[in-house]
Parts: structure tokens; C-alpha cells; sequence
């Protein structure tokens, strides 16, 4: 994707919507161990060389940083780059600042969730969600259960290409056809309801 | 010794083998692994990215329910797992405000963590806390003539913890070479296998496991030894795929890195849940021969 110019406001003179993504991103870099590192990035584009699926990212990590300093995080919740991330860490260690790269991606990820703004047709949220849906019932991944679900959610058809390598793996024992529930569910349902408010507890920001 | 075993959902159905065979090297080098009661899910990164305080609250609460019955270290075999909990480790242990409002959640089934645990994989507890002296002078079985490629995954090594290099690892290195085998070239050690990607956009998945088993087969390996249940299962069910889409001829197997050592310690193959692989591994004759 070739980054439109017009759309990169001047810092300073912030949309409405882009002030508000601003300021949530700014409070989720600060709950990062290490976020602040953000601030010290150069712009060498190591992040960029060091990331094994950088080439079929539209935006490149680098660039991700250069948008944000642009003003223009929208754009980059919009675009690929967040979700083809496979948390490899290798920008991170690599970095010659100390940027934590893999955590800033995931912060961006969150606030792309929380503000419904996605890519087209990019499925990566959908298997997320299903995980997240399958770990809160069972307290556990149920590993049949996450791809039908992840299939439904994207592409049914899809499901049977699947199945000559589930039934070779259920040959071989190793398919778990049964979930298997944790015994304390109902407890662990109350800890996430608990959780859920915990989550959305805004710390209280210094003046 | 013993330790407090964190298994994760993997290991109890896709990586069966995995786990066979961790308690057979475990057993044979006299090494207890307590199962935490009633483990949940660690979140894995699909949860963390997306959702970061109930994420730690997840997986802290095996963190706490370990904690509650000794202070062992917990092992964790999935270099997913491990990154995950040793992660929620490090941030409880560093962000205040993070610690409480995890433990405010915790509360609800009365349970709370008050940081006294480490995280650790078994490779490095069998590297540090046994020594690899100790492990090849337990072996039974000389895997001389066994040409491998030890594959650490990125996990493993990333985050930097100062365990081991972050870009040539040496700890299965050494192990393997110990016990005979030979570690051939093998430059992309450490290179992501695309984890979840290969469901999720498998276009990028399969080229990611292409190059890697691309290296591995160009430098004349026999096996690829993996430390990580998802990095095994991409490395070795979509060989099929992959030899269609980009015309190639890969059929190595993949290996856990416990059954390579166990096999060294005189485990059969069922024993080590090597009946398991879809791509089978055989040790060779001349190999064999070293059985006392």
C-alpha cells in the first residue's frame, strides 16, 4: 500500500478520531515495560531487515513507527502489518534503541480491536477471537473446536481442505476429539468476569 | 529433582510425543515433574495480542496455583507457553499496577501470586541443572552418524534472556553433539516458523517453513530437532502442501528434541512416541550398534 500524503496530518493539528487513538495508544505503551523506548527510535529500519515476514506486510515496521510520529495511526490499524506479525520477537532483540517492536504491534492490535478497525478480508482477528471464545469456555484450547469455529467465522469451505491432515493426525493419536473442561470452570469464568473489569480500568494520567 | 510441570494444551493432543518422551528423558535422569492441578490455558500470543490484562490474568493463574503447592520452577515444554508465562512472570514482578489488578482477579477463586516462582524450558533445565557431561555419560545409545538441524524456533531464544545466544543458539548444539550426532549448517536456526499463520494466512506460513526446511535439507540433515510444539506440527504436515505449491521434494523428519535425547538413552520408539510422527524417523543400523 502506498501511504496517501494527504492524509498525514501535521502533529499538532490532530483529527478528532486520530487524537483519540493517540491518547489511547500513548496509555497503552505506557503499561509496556520498556515502552518509552519508543521515543528513541532512529528510523533505521533494522526492525524492518531483522522481521522474516516484513515483505508481505504493506506497511513495514519502520514505517509503522514513521506513521505514528506522523500523526496518522489510522492508517496503521488499517493495514495488514499488525496481524501478519507472528510475535518472532526479532525486531525487538535486534533493535539497536531498544524499541519494543513486538509490544508496540501487539498495543496497536488492541486498539484496533477496541475501535473495530480492521483490514478487509484479513482473518487473523477471527482466529484470535475464536481462541479467546474457546479458552473462556473450556479454560483450555480445543483444537477441532477453534478451526471449525475460525472456518465458520471465515471460510466454511475451507474446512475441508482440512480434513485429509486431521484424519492422518487422528490416525496417529494426536487429535484431541473430546475437549477437556478445567474443574474449577466455574470459578474460572468469575476470575475472568473480574478480569474483564480489570481490563478496563483506566489508570489515572499524570499531569 | 524436582520441578512443577506446566504442560499446555498441545502437548495432551497434537504433541503427544512430546510429552512421552519429556517424561522418559525426565525419568531416566532422575528428574520429577509435578503437573499443576487444574491448569488452564496459557492464552498463547492470540490472547495476549488482544487483550492484555485478562491475558496476564489467565495465565497468572496457573503461576499462582503452581505457586500454592511448592516453590519448584515451573518447566514448560511449549516455547509458546514458556514465552507466555514467563512474560506474565517478569510483569508481575515489575509493573505494580499490573500485579494488583491481576491479583484483584485472582481473588475471586481465592488465589494470589506472590512472585516466588521462575519459568523455564526443559532444554535449558537439562542443559544448566543436569549438565550435558552428566546426560552423555547416561547415554546408553551413540547417535554417531545422525546428521541433524537443531531448530530453537524464535520463542526459544526471544525475548532476550540471557540464556543462551539469541542468534546462534548453542544448547541443543552441544547436547546433540555430546551424544555423538552431527549438527550440520544450519542458518536458520532460530527463524520464525510463522506459528499460527499457517491457519491464518497460509500463503506466508508455507513460504516461512519452505526456507526452513530448505536449509535444512541443502545442508544434508536427516532430521529437524524442534523444541516447540507448534514449530514441529508446521515443519512437519504441511511438507505435502509445500512440496505441491513450490514444487520441491522435502520428507525429513521432525523430532522433539526430548526423543532424540531419549533415543540416546536407550528409550524405544514407542516409548518415545515416535510412532506418533507422520513422516517416520529411524535411527540407523551403525547407530544402533552403540546399544549396551
Amino acid at each position: 500500500m502506498t501511504v496517501n500524503v494527504k492524509k498525514i496530518h501535521i502533529p499538532g493539528t490532530l483529527s478528532k478520531k486520530e487524537k483519540k487513538l493517540r491518547d489511547s495508544f500513548l496509555l497503552q505503551v505506557k503499561n509496556i515495560p520498556g515502552g518509552e523506548s519508543l521515543k528513541k527510535c532512529i528510523q533505521c529500519g533494522t526492525c524492518t531487515g531483522a522481521c522474516p515476514v516484513s515483505y508481505m506486510m504493506d506497511i513495514t515496521p519502520r514505517e509503522v513507527i514513521a506513521l505514528f510520529r506522523a500523526g496518522d495511526i489510522e492508517s496503521i490499524l488499517s493495514s495488514r502489518t499488525i496481524w501478519i506479525c507472528a510475535s518472532c520477537y526479532s525486531c525487538t532483540v535486534r533493535c539497536p534503541q531498544g524499541v519494543m517492536v513486538t509490544d508496540i504491534l501487539y498495543a496497536l492490535k488492541r486498539l484496533a480491536i477496541e475501535n473495530k478497525i480492521f483490514p478487509k478480508r484479513f482473518p487473523v482477528f477471527a482466529l484470535s477471537k475464536s481462541f479467546v471464545s474457546i479458552t473462556n469456555i473450556f479454560g483450555r484450547s480445543y483444537e477441532p473446536g477453534l478451526i471449525i469455529l475460525y472456518f465458520l467465522r471465515t471460510n466454511p469451505f475451507k474446512l475441508l481442505g482440512m480434513m485429509p491432515l486431521f484424519i492422518k493426525l487422528a490416525l496417529k493419536g494426536r487429535i484431541g476429539f473430546l475437549p477437556h473442561k478445567i474443574k474449577s470452570a466455574k470459578k474460572f469464568s468469575r476470575i475472568l468476569k473480574e478480569a474483564e473489569v480489570m481490563e478496563n480500568i483506566v489508570p489515572l494520567q499524570e499531569s | 529433582m524436582e520441578y512443577t510441570y506446566y504442560p499446555g494444551c498441545s502437548i495432551k493432543t497434537s504433541a503427544k510425543g512430546y510429552e512421552e518422551s519429556l517424561f522418559y528423558v525426565f525419568k531416566a535422569l532422575n528428574l520429577t515433574l509435578n503437573e499443576i492441578e487444574d491448569w488452564n490455558c496459557c492464552g498463547a500470543t492470540s490472547y495476549m495480542s488482544t487483550k492484555e490484562t485478562i491475558s496476564l490474568v489467565i495465565s497468572a493463574r496457573n503461576l499462582a496455583k503452581a505457586e500454592k503447592k511448592s516453590s519448584q520452577d515451573i518447566v514448560s515444554p511449549c516455547s509458546a507457553c514458556y514465552t507466555i508465562l514467563y512474560k506474565t512472570n517478569y510483569i508481575m514482578k515489575n509493573n505494580f499496577i499490573m500485579r494488583e489488578k491481576v491479583n484483584q482477579a485472582l481473588r475471586q477463586d481465592d488465589l494470589k501470586y506472590n512472585l516466588s516462582l521462575d519459568v523455564r524450558h526443559p532444554l535449558e533445565v537439562l542443559v544448566n541443572d543436569v549438565g550435558i557431561k552428566t546426560i552423555s555419560a547416561k547415554a546408553t545409545r551413540s547417535l554417531t552418524g545422525l546428521k541433524i538441524a537443531p531448530y530453537y524456533g524464535g520463542q526459544i531464544v526471544r525475548p532476550d534472556r540471557g540464556l543462551d545466544d539469541k542468534d546462534n543458539p548453542q544448547m541443543m548444539d552441544l547436547l546433540f553433539k555430546a551424544l555423538g550426532a552431527e549438527n550440520v549448517y544450519f542458518p536458520l536456526k532460530v527463524q520464525c516458523c510463522g506459528g499460527m499463520l499457517m491457519t491464518t494466512y497460509p500463503e506466508l506460513g508455507l513460504d516461512l517453513n519452505r526456507k526452513i526446511l530448505e536449509s535444512a535439507q541443502e545442508n544434508g540433515a536427516e532430521a529437524i530437532i524442534t523444541t516447540c510444539p507448534l514449530c514441529q506440527i508446521n515443519l512437519e504436515a504441511y511438507q505435502k502442501k509445500i512440496n505441491k505449491k513450490f514444487k520441491t521434494d522435502f520428507n525429513i523428519p521432525v523430532l522433539f528434541f526430548t526423543q532424540a535425547l531419549g533415543l540416546a538413552l536407550g528409550g524405544s520408539p514407542k516409548e518415545l512416541g515416535l510412532n506418533r510422527a507422520l513422516i517416520p524417523f529411524e535411527l540407523k543400523e551403525n547407530a544402533a550398534e552403540g546399544l549396551k
